[in-house]
């Protein structure tokens, strides 16, 4: 059964989520923020499975390990869609919203297709391999495409504040969790210790950052990118 | 042998990304100009913020009463402020560039601190003065 720790965490996060949609709605921006709200929505309802699912099946069950998994591929490619809305936004003078929604597309099915024959020998426990092997790469793709959207953002001298900061979590998120994954394939004798705890602290990071920058950042406010890049002179 | 590429890279990127999102976050408070108060206060009124004065004017912060509003950003800077302490020890003597870099970094983690503090004595004198005003 899980402790007072891991209880705290999973509320912790619960309770940012519903703080993200309740601060949508009487912001009036639930619409304008569409996919970051159905994305906190679909977290939220994942969370009450969570709970459901160790209580009835428990935290070492397979059932409850497969809700895990599935459910976190499924929040990932969720997450795809707000990136995607993140290119358009950052794009939104150019006119080129069907070729990113088409990209997005694309790297979806090659990440699952590269997935499946990475463990394509292991057909014994293709499943279960299937779905860590799944999760590191999902990330890994979040990660590039966060990337690539962050070279886009300096690139183009984008200067809204909140789209910066909603995209600088984003890539925080991705890429401790892309990591994480890595490091639970290289070194498995860690998963029972310490990288048990990070991905459900990593699950708070980012509505965390989110509820932070729709609290406190207006949406008129501006930012020289110029500020951000990291330069050694 | 994947998995050790995604892992370097996943690292990379995530100080990348969280260096960034901190400083986005410090970019606010360099628009705000300390008053002579604090600066009298603090005892940088004849020099500017230091790196090293981060924790003495965290410690006076945390001596004002809270604004409510400011407290998931202060913990944000600490966080990365020790993140930098922790770069400019290892890399210090190895690449002064970087230990040069992570120095002003840190001295902006300490200008943010003294614009916390500033925010706070305001909101301190404000309440004060309606109670005042509130009992005549």
């Amino acid at each position: 059964m899980l402790g007072p720790f891991e209880y705290g965490i999973w509320l912790i996060g619960f309770l940012l989520e519903i703080y993200v949609l309740v601060c949508a709605i009487f912001r009036r921006s639930f619409v304008k923020y569409l996919e970051i709200n159905v994305y906190m929505s679909a977290a939220a309802l994942v969370a009450l499975g969570e709970y459901f699912s160790i209580h009835h099946y428990g935290f070492q069950s397979i059932n409850y390990r497969y809700y895990y998994y599935y459910s976190e591929s499924l929040l990932t490619i969720l997450l795809f869609w707000v990136v995607t809305q993140f290119y358009q936004q950052v794009f939104a003078e150019m006119a080129v919203s069907r070729y990113i929604r088409g990209a997005a597309a694309f790297l979806l099915l090659a990440t699952g297709f590269f997935s499946y024959i990475v463990i394509h020998e292991n057909k014994d426990h293709l499943t279960s391999r299937f779905v860590v092997e799944l999760g590191q790469n999902l990330y890994f793709v979040g990660v590039v495409l966060t990337y690539l959207l962050w070279g886009a953002v300096l690139t183009l001298r984008e200067t809204r504040t909140r789209l910066i900061q909603l995209v600088l979590a984003l890539g925080v998120y991705f890429s401790a969790t892309a990591g994480i994954y890595a490091l639970r394939n290289l070194f498995p004798g860690l998963q029972p210790s310490l990288l048990r705890w990070l991905p459900p602290l990593m699950g708070i990071w980012l509505p965390l950052a989110w509820s932070y920058t729709f609290t406190k950042v207006p949406e008129d406010a501006r930012l020289t990118t110029a500020r951000l890049m990291v330069k050694a002179r | 042998m994947i998995a050790a590429l995604i892992c370097v890279i996943s690292v990379a990127a995530f100080l990348q990304f969280f260096v960034s999102y901190c400083r986005s976050i410090l970019a606010s408070s360099r628009k705000f100009e300390l008053s002579a108060r604090v600066r009298e206060v603090t005892g940088i009124a004849n020099h500017g913020v230091a790196a090293d004065d981060f924790k003495r004017l965290l410690q006076l912060v945390r001596l004002c009463p809270e604004r409510g509003d400011d407290r998931s950003e202060i913990r944000a800077v600490g966080v990365y402020y020790s993140l930098l302490a922790v770069i400019n020890f290892v890399a210090g003597s190895v690449t002064p560039a970087l230990a040069a870099w992570s120095e002003r970094e840190r001295q902006n983690c300490s200008y943010f601190a003294a614009v916390a503090l500033d925010r706070r004595i305001s909101y301190s004198r404000d309440l004060f003065t309606q109670q005042v005003a509130e009992r005549r």
